[in-house]
């Protein structure tokens, strides 16, 4: 077991303001940036203020940003970072600081509220729901989600520009509404509720410009972009720019 | 639905105090921190997209050396004006009667270009590279401002569909050409040069570029929401797929194969070099 010293540097503050604080403190073979963490709490700095759970990747609580890349601070290895490198932690730069390395999250439960939830088809009982394993297949992807938030983080569309976040939900939440509208059992429709027009026209699909930041940041390696974000603005796209597709469903109106 | 959170129009902020740096966040005055070289892959995107944009707008106003029998520069594919050089049982069609004076290149590659331009990873690769929204991730970028896809003109990246079904003919007219490329400076069968090839690699590369499309995908299969009532459309989606997930290599690719197969026809039809046959 071989151990160093590392150099580290700490925001600190609060809401009314802070910096950078610089840290010297040992790291053991086969630590995460939490593990210093939590050592810089139990020596040098009992009062600092970090949010974790689980210490395993899986609760979604320890988001923060090392070295200005938005991660997991459990998952982050130290093993990455040569010795002599200053390993700089913040907390999430897009959403407002509570103290230290928390930040205040709740824009995301504000827009998860905003995504209506799975309306359940007529005539089934719960209990008979049957879904064919290739139908559901697409959205458990998704479902693979810790609710980190740290695509919400990175997402340009926010993090650089304030006045979006009334008109944006983020690819967390656009990649819910994906989620539902591919959902075989999903009677929204029938509610005249059109979720992919939805996205586009309440939820602000349109300010996503693809660049792919919050695949690049999953933990969960989840294919945000390419698998939720694209087909959603294709299916709005479907009903709003396919004049061909939006007559057919029309004389049609069968569910596919 | 946006329930009480109705977007109003504030001024825009003054850059030290807006985006990473608005109140409310941790009070960091550096716009990103990240430590690796985070600006070499736009740097390299911006350069390859701007070679090639260089290159293709000389090939296509040059209006010259981009046929050398049985070879057509897939620059000048379909021909549709009456001032193409006769290519022999090629596409030229002259659409265009003698008023149309330019080069006949410009009548076509507005459609090729309309297709590479509103694809999903070109989005991507030239807002990163050519806007800086952003220049990479979690790295603020420039613009007061920011309203993505959401109006005009850059809504209209929501047609690339239609580009996508003239794409489908566009590759049909280039493996058309390519076929051609199999017969003689004569016209008779049973002849492979150097060009041959060229023009094979390049239209395997057109065509998996193409049934890559994002479009595509989600057309074959990808709008349905029971693949188990359609299991053709099913399979065709999860071969898309299969290409999609390297779409951004087939993107460069093919992109790379064009100019090359465009210089060949070049080379030798300016005398510049020789088609090796081999039979
Ligand atoms: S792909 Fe879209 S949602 Fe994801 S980070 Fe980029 S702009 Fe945001
Ligand atoms: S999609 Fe990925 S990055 Fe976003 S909240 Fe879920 S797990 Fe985190
Ligand atoms: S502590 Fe649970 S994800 Fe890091
Ligand atoms: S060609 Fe790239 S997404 Fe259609």
């Amino acid at each position: 077991m071989t151990s160093y010293e590392a150099h580290f540097k700490v925001w600190r503050g609060d809401a009314e303001g802070g910096d950078l604080r610089d840290y010297q403190v040992e790291v053991n073979d086969g630590e995460v940036v939490l593990d210093i963490v939590h050592r810089l709490q139990a020596t040098q700095a009992p009062d600092l203020a970090v949010r974790w759970n689980c210490k395993a990747g899986k609760c979604g609580s320890c988001s923060a940003e090392v070295n200005g890349r938005p991660r997991l601070m459990c998952m982050t290895r130290m093993s990455v970072f040569t010795r002599d490198e200053t390993v700089t932690v913040t907390p999430m730069r897009t959403f407002p600081v509570v103290r230290d390395l928390v930040t205040d999250v709740s824009l995301n439960y504000t827009k998860a509220r905003e995504v209506p939830s799975f309306v359940p088809p007529e005539g089934v009982a719960p209990g008979e729901y049957r879904m064919a394993q290739v139908d559901v297949e697409r959205s458990q992807e998704f479902r693979k989600c810790i609710e980190c938030f740290l695509c919400q983080n990175t997402c340009h569309v926010v993090r650089d520009h304030d006045e979006n976040k009334p008109a944006f939900s983020g690819p967390r939440f656009l990649m819910r509404i994906a989620e539902l509208d591919m959902h075989p059992l999903d009677a929204a429709a029938d509610h005249g509720l059109t979720r992919a027009t939805s996205a586009q026209d309440d939820h602000g699909l349109g300010y996503c410009n693809i660049t792919k930041c919050c695949t690049e940041v999953c933990p969960e390696q989840i294919k945000i972009t390419d698998n939720a974000l694209i087909p959603l603005k294709e299916r709005a796209a479907d009903r709003k720019y396919d004049p061909l597709v939006w007559l057919g469903s029309r004389i049609r109106r069968r569910g596919q | 639905m946006a329930t009480g959170t109705t977007p109003a129009a504030p001024p825009a902020p003054s850059p030290r105090d807006r985006g990473v740096r608005a109140p409310g966040r941790a009070a960091i005055t550096a716009p990103h921190l990240r430590t690796d070289r985070w600006w070499l892959p736009p740097l390299v995107t911006a350069l390859g997209l701007a070679a090639f944009v260089g290159y293709s707008t000389w090939r296509a106003f040059a209006n010259a050396d981009y046929y050398a029998a049985p070879y057509v520069s897939p620059f000048y594919s379909p021909c549709l004006a009456h001032n193409c050089v006769p290519m022999k049982g090629g596409a030229d069609w002259a659409l265009f009667g003698p008023w149309w004076g330019l080069s006949p290149a410009l009548l076509v590659l507005i459609f090729p270009l309309g297709f590479r331009a509103t694809c999903y990873y070109y989005r991507k690769a030239y807002y990163r590279g050519f806007y800086a929204a952003p220049p990479a991730c979690a790295v603020a970028e420039p613009h007061a401002k920011y309203t993505g896809e959401t109006r005009f003109p850059l809504i209209l990246q929501n047609l690339h569909r239609y580009f996508f079904y003239i794409a489908l003919l566009v590759a049909g007219i280039l493996t058309y050409d390519t076929a051609l490329g199999f017969r003689d400076t004569h016209g008779a069968w049973g002849h492979m040069g150097l060009g041959t090839l060229v023009l094979l690699a390049n239209i395997a590369l057109i065509w998996a570029y193409t049934l890559s499309c994002h479009s595509c995908r989600h057309i074959v299969g990808g709008r349905l929401r029971h693949f188990s009532r359609h299991p053709v459309r099913y399979r065709l989606w999860s071969w898309v797929g299969v290409l999609n997930r390297r779409h951004m290599l087939l993107a460069w690719s093919s992109l790379i194969s064009v100019g090359i197969a465009d210089l060949y026809v070049y080379l030798v039809a300016s005398g510049a070099f020789d088609d090796p046959r081999f039979f």
